[in-house]
């Protein structure tokens, strides 16, 4: 196949329909949302247009800036979690047999199937006192009596690492095929073990794609707003549930709108500084 | 090759609109009179739909072509603004009291001709809702009660008092709504600890009821949004004492499950909705008819059977028998909420309760 630049305006015509869509759907909302996020609040009304910072204003304090900053650490302890657990996981899945690798793939799809609501209710009930896995420990004599493990910030990230494993896994999969399998051997032929020839040679070699995966969940993990309600306690909440109260339940358009700005913000700085520091550490 | 593309593209453009037309929800039979009435969507919608609105077709010749409205104030935003440009979704909706007021603020209530609705007579006067110059905005259509309610597994004897929910005994038990707004308790605190709901009526009371309520964090297991959440777990034992309707619990427990609702001796929560006409309607006549046949005691009474809900008329004036009445109210003096604080004071509440229970 041959590439070359476009040469004439109908060239650039496949990319019309992508970016009406991207226009359509992404930068007109968008826009839109910061402009409400100016709006005045009209409190026991709506809004009117206006250009007042009043809803920044008011986001900015210490009880906001520990909600943000529990969300965000959150998202990092889910991210982290789901790529510790999904990189040896994917490493033996490619090493398997093609058959056996359907098999896993096909069940790690139907994860994906379910819903958040379904997800949330699964866990609150394997979680609980009456009919949760408590009960089979103290059936095998191992607990003295039955009690809650939810709600709590354990359960809430067990949901959600469940919840975003799958994604980890299809990420890494391609990256991990790849995988010259000359590399490994070559390490064992030099005598390293398996466990060290995984940490010093297969590791290294994917660290864009894991830092990528990383930025994928953190960013999935960030808009889950259904886990923390059904799995923790207040203290649990992200902001995405108090956004969530404010547009749904307040009906105050403009503070919502301001704190989605805001964690769009903050969510793209921090993808923006860990691709800055990707690229000083590879030009190290 | 890029011509033909964009034919092909034309010919699905032509296509797809085509098909949205087919799609399109057959127009209401030619009817002379018809009616779009707004309900909140599925238990209620199903109800009126089956037990109601064919009856009141066959009484009058109005077609009523209900729809489904979400709950929160997401409905009123659409009224709001499909009135705005000369449009009614709806012409009769069924709306919350905070609704109702925020909707007062913006003239979107058409006001009500008393004349034409005689059966308002028969209405609870708090049923009535009106503009701060006395014009009526809109008439209670049904209303309910949020009661304490309690596993009888685990609680053997029936609480009577809204205490329970501050005793020590009962760490970690309790399920309560999440939002200021829904959840009234400030409006239980007061009535419970403070003489009534109008220590409400200053902030520094308001702070103080909100100081009592902290107190009952340590024994909230769960604030939820989610009702079927609260509902399995109260059936299962697993949070075994709350806040929850009365009439979903008179259900459950109709059905073996082990709950029970107990009006407290400071009284249930009474939370009602109201018929309200907007302005945008074109069918102001009908719209009466409707709300006058809706305020019928045998109407009311029809409802507190068949949906579950309580009358908003005076209970002689039904045929209710002390069971059928029971089952959905009580005659010990309900705690109303403070509607007007929501209005007014909304947004400082809401972070206050906020901070309350997230911090």
């Amino acid at each position: 196949m041959r590439r070359e630049p476009p040469q004439t305006v109908g060239d650039y015509t496949p990319l019309l329909f992508p970016a009406a869509m991207l226009t359509i759907f992404f930068v007109v909302p968008f826009g839109t949302m910061i402009a409400v996020s100016f709006f005045q609040r009209q409190q026991g009304g709506f809004y009117t247009p206006a250009f007042v910072f009043d809803n920044y204003a008011r986001f900015l304090t210490a009880f906001f800036g520990g909600v943000l900053g529990f969300s965000l650490m959150m998202a990092i302890a889910v991210a982290i979690c789901c790529v510790v657990l999904a990189l040896p996981f994917t490493y033996m899945l490619t090493r398997m047999a093609r058959s056996v690798q359907v098999v896993w793939l096909v069940a790690l799809l139907s994860v994906l199937s379910l819903s958040e609501v379904i997800i949330g209710f699964a866990w609150s009930t394997l979680f609980s006192r009456t009919a949760g896995i408590t009960n089979i420990l103290v059936a095998l004599g191992l607990m003295g009596e039955a009690k809650a493990l939810t709600p709590s910030f354990a359960a809430v990230l067990t949901g959600m690492v469940y919840q975003a494993f799958p994604y980890t896994v299809l990420v890494l999969f391609p990256a991990l095929v790849r995988l010259d399998p000359t590399l490994t051997e070559a390490a064992r032929t030099l005598g390293a073990s398996p466990l060290k020839a995984f940490f010093t040679v297969v590791v290294p070699a994917l660290r864009n794609t894991i830092v990528a995966t990383l930025i994928m969940v953190f960013i999935f993990a960030l808009g889950s707003y259904l886990l923390p309600q059904l799995l923790g306690r207040p203290q649990h909440w992200t902001l995405s549930v108090l956004i969530t109260d404010q547009a749904i339940y307040q009906s105050n358009m403009p503070f919502a709108a301001a704190m989605a700005v805001f964690l769009v913000l903050v969510t793209l700085g921090l993808v923006a500084l860990t691709v800055i520091a990707g690229r000083k550490g590879e030009a190290a | 090759m890029n011509i033909n593309s964009i034919k092909r593209r034309t010919l699905l453009g032509a296509g797809l609109a085509g098909a949205s037309m087919l799609a399109m929800p057959a127009v209401l039979r030619a009817q002379d009179r018809s009616l779009k009435v707004g309900v909140y969507g599925g238990y209620f919608k199903d109800s009126f739909d089956k037990n109601i609105f064919p009856e009141f077709t066959k009484a009058t010749g109005i077609a009523i072509e209900s729809v489904a409205e979400p709950t929160g104030e997401a409905w009123l935003v659409q009224l709001e603004q499909a009135a705005r440009a000369g449009q009614a979704p709806a012409d009769v909706s069924m709306m919350s009291q905070v609704a109702m007021l925020k909707g007062q603020a913006t003239e979107l209530w058409a006001p009500l001709d008393m004349a034409k609705i005689k059966n308002a007579s028969h209405l609870l006067d708090r049923f009535i809702n009106k503009y701060p110059d006395g014009r009526v905005a809109g008439i209670g259509a049904v209303s309910w009660y949020i009661t304490l309610v309690t596993n009888t597994d685990v609680f053997k004897e029936a609480p009577t008092s809204w205490t329970a929910f501050w005793d020590p005994a009962n760490a970690d038990k309790l399920g309560l709504l999440a939002l200021v707004s829904n959840s009234f308790l400030l409006e239980v605190t007061a009535k419970t600890f403070m003489g009534g709901t109008n220590a409400l009526d200053t902030e520094e009371g308001i702070l103080k009821a909100f100081e009592k309520l902290a107190e009952v964090k340590p024994n909230v297991r769960l604030w939820y949004r989610d009702e079927a959440q609260f509902e399995q777990a109260l059936k299962s034992g697993e949070i075994p004492m709350g806040q929850y309707y009365h009439d979903v619990t008179g259900l459950a427990a109709a059905d073996g499950h082990p709950v029970r609702s107990t009006f407290p001796k400071e009284g249930g929560i009474q939370d009602s909705g109201c018929w309200a006409l907007s302005r945008a309607s074109q069918k102001a006549e009908e719209a009466h008819i409707f709300i006058d046949y809706m305020s019928q005691p045998s109407i009311q009474a029809t409802l507190s059977r068949k949906v579950g809900t309580s009358p908003t008329v005076k209970r002689e004036s039904t045929d209710l028998t002390d069971k059928e009445f029971a089952a959905v109210s009580s005659d010990i003096e309900p705690i109303i909420p403070r509607y007007d604080l929501y209005q007014t004071k909304s947004d400082w509440l809401n972070q206050k309760w906020t901070e309350l229970i997230v911090g």
